[in-house]
């Protein structure tokens, strides 16, 4: 019991990283209607910087908060170069034009850090666990990440529901051309949701950044997790995004941990295993495809179109 | 741009008229033929081995620009049929099957089946949820045969024979293996012309721009877009077949999903709605690609670039400039 307790928070902290990645995502699906294959590279660049200006500064917190920054730059500094210049295509010449991209960070990501990946260690207090249950440790690094994705997530549910910004945010998703008509400036409005966007996704980069090794590539795959959240949500639903990154999280970390047992109940222990993590790695996408066979608009499907 | 140029054809119906799109399109073809001649006369065997291999993702390119480019369905995880191909030729090579009588079939048969799954399921979404529920396939077929235990895993497996053909054909023979290939391509090229060309792919290619006034005049169009998205499967699974021999390897990073990204750059490369597009395409792609792995150490901070620079300043890829060159 307390092992499934602990592997649910396991699951919970890979659904709230999952989160920072997806709203962005989704952020920039629902409002610039672009497919954005260099999400992933902006969650690497967030890890990479927080690696070196914590070297830089001797800082964790003050390393992190610069990278935050940094990656927030460059998001917008891309969206103003090339980003802007494809909005209003069609989703293939978004899908060539970031896998351009993308090949374009990985290389220089290797040209600026080398091939060898970074590690980014933590400050020493936070290296210890808690007991949260009668026997139960858990560390306190992965209870922070929990605790300050969650702020953040309820950070951006205030800017988006309750401020200004985000009302403009989301008229834009609903009828960008009247937005614009009526004075608002669209572009600024995109560099800027393009930047909150990277910034995110830097964040998760960064956070996620001690745990796992900072190499080249690692935003690949968890793009891909984050484009399943997306889909499974609703484009264009954040409330969507969270619901569902919280799912994919869970299913992800639970099957990985029960499914290879449960199979040892009926096969051999090689064949389980290897069977087991071929499954447990399926997971996300089976819940997925369940999930679109169902609903083809995703759980939460955006009302407007 | 102006009208005149576009209503020649029209007037010159009768005559013929050789168009340089044809010309250009011809003159590939010959370079390509010519290429084991260039390498008997050099013996620059590099030569070879790059351009099977880009005749071979040449033909990836072309089963998914049949659903892609003339069907509309943007699937973003084609690379699953190569590997599936690819996969069934090394399955069973190396539980002793080595004739290509059976492995090449059997690849053609299993990545044809497991797009008929994938198709049935993922037909009915649309647009980005389409991208997204193929690429979800195709992950799961990746950590499928990261799975597999027996046959490499994540490291892959060495295929030690490649396919016999009864003496028919020798594969070992770099030249032979090439002429080959070459065949299986512009047989497929010539068969995807007719599939757009006939009743089946006026309905697909409507279904395209229209799906809702094709099922109103009465085609179940569901039906016909998923035997065009089987098609397509099981042509790039003897693609698969195909690279499983010529790389005498096979393993899960054939299906990585960077793969099919580099699919759909060829197929847009070159210009979708043209038959020899995915050709220029993955030529244009791989030339480029191995130009300047030679030249710098940093290839990709010159190619994607170059990547996006397509997708913001060309429509029509690489046809639409041949295009161009025949309006203007």
């Amino acid at each position: 019991m307390l092992y499934f307790i602990e592997q649910c928070l396991n699951g919970i902290q890979l659904g709230m990283l999952l989160f920072m990645l997806a709203a962005g995502l989704t952020l920039i699906f629902g409002i610039m209607d672009l497919v954005n294959l260099a999400h992933g590279s902006l969650y690497m660049l967030g890890a990479y910087f927080a690696a070196t200006f914590a070297a830089w500064t001797d800082s964790f917190v003050l390393g992190a908060m610069l990278a935050l920054a940094a990656t927030a730059l460059v998001g917008m500094a891309l969206e103003v170069v090339a980003i802007r210049r494809l909005y209003g295509r069609n989703h293939l010449d978004h899908v060539l034009g970031t896998f351009g991209l993308l090949l374009f960070f990985n290389e220089l990501v290797r040209l600026i850090w080398g091939p060898a990946g970074l590690t980014l260690s933590l400050p020493s207090e936070m290296l210890s666990a808690v007991q949260i249950l009668p026997g139960l440790y858990y560390p306190l690094y992965r209870l922070v990440i929990i605790a300050v994705t969650l702020a953040v997530a309820l950070l951006l549910y205030f800017v988006i529901m309750r401020t200004r910004l985000g009302m403009l945010i989301r008229a834009g998703a609903s009828n960008r051309e009247m937005v614009g008509a009526l004075g608002i400036n669209i572009k600024l409005l995109y560099t800027l949701v393009f930047g909150l966007g990277a910034a995110l996704a830097g964040f998760a980069g960064l956070m996620q950044a001690p745990i796992l090794t900072v190499q080249i590539g690692m935003g690949e795959n968890i793009l891909i997790a984050a484009f399943v959240v997306v889909t499974i949500g609703g484009i264009g639903s954040i409330r969507g995004a969270f619901v569902a990154s919280l799912l994919v999280g869970l299913a992800d970390t639970i099957g990985r941990t029960f499914v290879p047992d449960l199979l040892h109940a009926f096969l051999t222990e090689s064949a389980s295993s290897s069977l087991g993590r071929a499954l447990s790695s399926m997971m996300i996408y089976v819940v997925m495809a369940l999930v679109l066979i169902v609903r083809p608009e995703g759980l939460f499907p955006a009302t407007s179109k | 741009m102006s009208s005149p140029p576009r209503t020649c054809p029209a007037k010159a119906g009768t005559a013929r008229v050789v168009r340089p799109r044809f010309v250009i399109n011809a003159g590939l073809v010959l370079i390509l033929a010519l290429i084991p001649v260039y390498v008997a006369a050099t013996s620059d065997a590099f030569a070879l081995t790059l351009f099977t291999r880009v005749i071979i993702l040449a033909l990836a390119a072309l089963s998914l620009n049949l659903i892609m480019g003339f069907g509309g369905m943007v699937s973003f995880g084609h690379a699953a049929y190569l590997g599936i191909g690819g996969y069934a030729v090394g399955i069973l090579a190396k539980e002793g099957i080595g004739s290509g009588f059976v492995q090449w079939p059997v690849a053609i048969a299993a990545s044809a089946f497991y797009a008929l799954v994938v198709g049935a399921l993922s037909l009915r979404t649309r647009g980005v949820y389409f991208i997204m529920i193929t690429l979800a396939f195709a992950q799961m077929i990746y950590y499928v045969a990261i799975g597999l235990d027996r046959y490499g895993g994540d490291d892959g497996l060495t295929i030690y024979r490649r396919s016999t053909f009864g003496g028919l054909v020798d594969l070992n023979n770099k030249a032979m293996f090439y002429y080959l290939c070459l065949a299986v391509l512009l047989a497929s090229i010539y068969l995807v012309w007719c599939i757009v060309n006939s009743r089946f792919g006026m309905v697909i290619q409507g279904a395209r721009s229209n799906e809702r006034r094709m099922r109103a005049i009465g085609f179940p169009t569901l039906r016909y877009r998923l035997v065009c998205f089987v098609i397509a499967g099981a042509m790039c699974g003897l693609a698969g077949a195909l690279l499983a021999n010529h790389t005498n390897f096979i393993s899960p990073a054939m299906m990585h999903w960077t793969r099919s990204g580099d699919l759909i750059v060829m197929a847009v490369l070159g210009g979708m709605q043209a038959m020899f597009g995915p050709l220029f395409g993955a030529v244009t792609y791989l030339l480029l690609e191995e130009g300047l792995s030679r030249v710098t150490e940093f290839p990709n901070l010159i190619l994607g670039p170059v990547l996006l620079l397509v997708a913001i300043a060309f429509h029509g890829g690489i046809d639409g400039l041949i295009a161009g060159v025949r309006r203007g």
